[in-house]
């Protein structure tokens, strides 16, 4: 493959989907699928073919659309329609519909795309969501895939592509929030033949889907920015560590490497190039540590999934003892932007230390469900009552939880903090990896630290005591707080518990453990109180 | 030991060579007997024979030169292995933070108490497997619940019930 074949596949695949004047786009994530989606595209399919439409109307499966609590969601081009819950009696009448007759009735619910959900979002690691067929590497191409890749191994030095990572401002978007660029110099600059650049999928956090949309909707953009990074590093080699829970987007994935491989866009030689670069895919089974990134390595190379201290760093001594980069998926996903328009065009985005946009995959007690993507510094406020449309059922929003079990909450009273990774961190919270759920005044903080505090213990992998031991303690002690059968020195030594597991853990989920107890005794500690056994 | 091994999976199915022990050896094939699959091929020996049963992760252990406590010590790590056999139909209820809110420890507790077994259980007629799930990444229609690998959104107890009742009256005896 060379430039002129990519540019030529471009403009077919452009060419093709211009000629029929209409498509029919149909959500095909698991978010929809779940709702059905699947029989949605079959009926369309087949009513289309019926009512002899083929030359006219093409109907594409896409990825996520974002508004996953509507699905299935189709939507309709040139005119941008946008149908929410579609059903299968909803089909005859959207069929008819496409000649412009009127019949309103059968219709689904139509999406309003000025509604502050989709007016207020920017779009750069979601562009192609929703847009292209995650199954077709042309329509990647079609949309100007791996033209940044070809411009980075023919046009620029490894320096030159990680001083423009670093220039965009980039941080990890696992949730820790280091700066992208420092991490890769840090990896580029070690000695040895042999590194590794690794793509952390294993999405664990409890209420957070973003990762798993990406992959199923754009998997080719994560290869692309994997292989921007391996170049930039010096590694031949990547490995993609993703959950088994999310079955299709494996399966995309494994399809997405094949089809790269066909069109010699992964390989030896890529672009006629001397770089090298192969991805194979390791599936997880269920262990919740395996995120942090020393577990997560162990975890590849065939392990029991249990984390070692730091230093040394993965950058130093990772994949079997050599040099290895990890990043979260949403960080690869922006890669390939910040190439094209380069670093500035990127950290004039977001603000002061947080640059560029975050997905949010925003749930709970919340009337439009789904995943968002807005620029860095937009205040909660915004995200929840405009973006989100405030608490179902006219309730009220008591607090918002980020970050899942590392995180906290955020009190109503707070709502107007922007997003950003230093604001929440002064809340007792963190960005995470982007889960956001709304609770509203029926939740229970108590009963909610004690859930995380349930998921902690068992996700523990045991090998240090203040996080297998600690945890354990720690959720017997919220227990007797919501059974009522708690005192004040409970109470007190639930507190001192939590300052010791989190000084003295191993790794990063015993460090945050308690994070969701301690964040919500800072704000709701009169409902501790309340549970007290009086004496 | 070794032959031990090796020749007890024909045993299992009488006769005939045992074609899961097939499907794994063809497995272990594609992966060059790499060590650093056992994770893959653990998740392929339960999607052939259901759960690991111990006579497979002997099976594995030698076919990879592994430690026989390796291979234990990463099957029972994981989450996804099951050492024990599971029902005909398995329902997973998803206790992941948006499910929790809006009620899937509700949905959880009524089955329960319906089935009379314990999350991770399965019924003494093996019909049922019941088993929660940390987050499945459906949270945009919570609660979600899996019957048999198929997931279903905005779940109540009363329609969880139901869909298990019908199982139960369908199920062979």
């Amino acid at each position: 493959m060379n430039l002129e074949e990519l540019l030529a596949i471009q403009k077919e695949t452009k060419q093709k989907r211009q000629q029929k004047p209409k498509q029919i786009r149909c959500c095909i994530a698991s978010g929809c699928l779940s709702c059905g989606a699947e029989s949605v595209k079959k009926s369309l399919d087949n009513a289309i073919k019926e009512a002899h439409l083929e030359q006219e109307v093409e109907v594409l499966g896409v990825g996520c659309m974002g508004i996953c609590g509507r699905g299935p969601s189709i939507e309709i081009d040139p005119e941008t329609t946008l149908y929410h819950n579609v059903t299968l009696e909803n089909i005859p009448a959207i069929i008819t519909s496409l000649n412009q007759t009127k019949t309103s009735e059968n219709l689904p619910p139509q999406g309003d795309l000025n509604h502050p959900f989709f007016a207020y979002q920017k779009l750069i690691v979601r562009e192609n969501s929703g847009k292209i067929d995650p199954d077709n590497i042309d329509d990647y191409i079609a949309e100007g895939g791996y033209q940044q890749l070809h411009h980075v191994l023919l046009e620029m030095t490894p320096n030159d592509v990680i001083k423009e990572v670093t220039k965009s401002g980039l941080r990890g978007r696992g949730g820790g929030g280091y700066p992208t660029g420092v991490k890769w110099a840090t990896v580029a600059k070690m000695p040895g033949q042999q590194k590794y650049v690794i793509c952390n999928a294993d999405e664990g956090d409890p209420g957070a889907f973003m990762d798993r949309a990406v992959l199923e909707s754009d998997p080719h953009r994560i290869l692309e920015g994997m292989a921007i990074a391996a170049y930039a590093v010096g590694a031949n080699h990547g490995y993609i560590y993703i959950r088994a829970e999310y079955p299709l987007a494996i399966k995309r994935l494994e399809k997405a490497i094949q089809q790269a491989k066909r069109y010699g866009l992964m390989g030896s030689q890529i672009f006629d190039s001397p770089f090298d670069f192969k991805i194979d895919i390791r599936v997880g089974a269920g262990a919740f540590v395996c995120g942090e990134e020393t577990a997560l390595i162990a975890s590849v190379e065939g392990k029991r999934g249990t984390p070692r201290p730091r230093p040394p760093y993965p950058a130093e001594s990772g994949l079997w003892g050599d040099p290895t980069l990890i990043n979260n998926v949403e960080t690869y996903a922006n890669i390939v932007p910040i190439i094209r328009e380069g670093g500035d065009w990127y950290a004039s985005i977001g603000t002061e230390n947080s640059k560029g946009t975050k997905v949010f995959a925003l749930t709970g007690k919340i009337e439009n469900n789904g995943l968002i993507e807005v620029p860095m510094g937009t205040s909660i406020r915004t995200i929840v009552e405009e973006i989100g449309g405030g608490v179902l059922d006219q309730g009220t929003v008591k607090a918002v939880q980020t970050g899942g079990p590392s995180g906290g909450c955020i009190p109503a009273h707070l709502l107007d903090t922007p997003v950003e990774y230093d604001s929440l961190q002064k809340l007792g919270t963190i960005m995470g990896s982007g889960g956001m759920i709304v609770m509203d005044q029926d939740t229970s903080m108590v009963e909610i630290a004690r859930f995380y505090m349930d998921f902690c213990q068992e996700e523990s992998c045991g090998k240090c005591i203040p996080c297998r031991a600690g945890t354990v303690q720690l959720y017997d002690l919220l227990t007797k707080l919501v059974e009522r059968k708690a005192t004040q020195q409970d109470l007190d030594q639930l507190e001192a518990l939590c300052q010791m597991v989190k000084d003295t853990s191993l790794c990063g989920l015993g460090m945050t453990a308690p994070n969701p107890v301690i964040s919500t005794l800072q704000y709701f500690r009169d409902e501790y109180v309340s549970l007290l056994q009086v004496t | 030991m070794e032959t031990k091994t090796l020749t007890k999976q024909p045993q299992k199915s009488g006769q005939k060579v045992d074609k899961r022990f097939k499907i794994l050896e063809v497995t272990m094939k594609r992966n060059h007997y790499r060590q650093d699959a056992l994770i893959e091929i653990l998740h392929k020996a339960q999607e052939a024979f259901g759960y690991l049963e111990p006579d497979v992760l002997e099976y594995v252990a030698h076919a990879l030169k592994l430690p026989l406590s390796r291979v234990y010590g990463v099957a029972t790590f994981y989450h996804l292995f099951s050492l024990k056999p599971s029902g005909k139909h398995t329902c997973v209820v998803c206790l992941g933070t948006a499910c929790y809110v809006k009620g899937s420890d509700k949905i959880l507790a009524a089955l329960q108490q319906e089935l009379g077994i314990k999350s991770g259980e399965t019924t003494a007629d093996k019909q049922i497997s019941l088993l929660s799930a940390r987050c499945l990444g459906a949270c945009g229609i919570a609660p979600a619940v899996v019957f048999d690998g198929e997931v279903t959104g905005k779940q109540t107890a009363e329609n969880v019930l139901e869909k298990i009742k019908n199982w139960q009256q369908h199920g062979e005896p």
